[in-house]
């Protein structure tokens, strides 16, 4: 589960990344590498894990099912509190700066 | 265990191998800052560029993969920060390194590599725009 939801904000943040492409000025390329690279990483455990167990490794139990959804979703949840602070800190529409400057 | 450590060092090696291929194209490149290089009116890519793409799937893959380990209680913020060594599992856990750690750093390895593939023929391939642009002359 944590492979498939980590695959699944890969992809919507690819295309996400896509339709704003060329400007990128959200950034949102660093959210693509960071999922795509955590989702070829949990394949590997993931071919591992089913060389091991075989056909078993398809049919997990209930516990370890809402566990590993509440991982993926948690890594989701992490990746985007990476992205928004490179954003901030980068500040790439000087909104942060404009903001900290404004006297009034 | 530690699976994470291996496409972890490699983002180490990578991220100085690309600063020192920056800096040489910069110097190469009469110390303009440029990240693209053009040739016949057909933009190029540098490779410190391409190459930090890998050290951005090395970087936030290991760093999301590290999160999971903590979350399995496999990394703990104390020293040795490793449980499995802490508990005498240290060969198991250099085991694990070594076959799903090379396999993952392999692996994106592998995957930037077919990148260098694809941005290869692109930028081989004539602009569209100036194809249509002839086609309708």
């Amino acid at each position: 589960m944590t492979l498939l939801i980590t695959i699944f904000a890969a992809v919507i943040c690819t295309v996400i990344w896509y339709k704003t492409a060329p400007k990128n000025e959200m950034k949102v390329g660093i959210l693509c590498w960071m999922y795509w690279g955590a989702s070829l990483m949990w394949f590997v455990d993931a071919i591992i894990e089913y060389a091991e167990l075989g056909a078993e490794f398809f049919t997990p139990e209930t516990a370890d099912m809402i566990n590993d959804s509440y991982l993926g979703l948690s890594v989701v949840a992490l990746g985007l509190i990476i992205w928004l602070v490179i954003l901030l800190v980068s500040d790439p529409k000087g909104v942060v700066r404009a903001a900290l400057t404004n006297k009034k | 265990m530690a699976c994470f450590l291996i496409p972890a060092a490699e983002a180490v090696i990578t991220t100085v191998a690309a600063k020192i291929i920056k800096a040489k194209e910069e110097k190469d490149n009469g110390n303009l800052s440029l990240t693209d290089i053009k040739t016949d009116d057909t933009p190029k890519l540098t490779f410190s560029r391409k190459l930090g793409w890998l050290n951005k799937l090395l970087w936030g893959g290991s760093a999301l993969l590290a999160f999971e380990h903590i979350w399995h209680g496999e990394v703990v913020p104390y020293f040795p920060f490793l449980t499995a060594v802490q508990e005498g599992e240290t060969a198991a856990m250099l085991a694990e390194m070594g076959s799903a750690g090379v396999l993952m750093a392999v692996l994106i390895t592998t995957v930037w590599l077919g990148m260098l593939g694809v941005s290869y023929i692109i930028e081989k391939r004539p602009d569209k725009a100036s194809d249509t642009a002839e086609e309708t002359q």
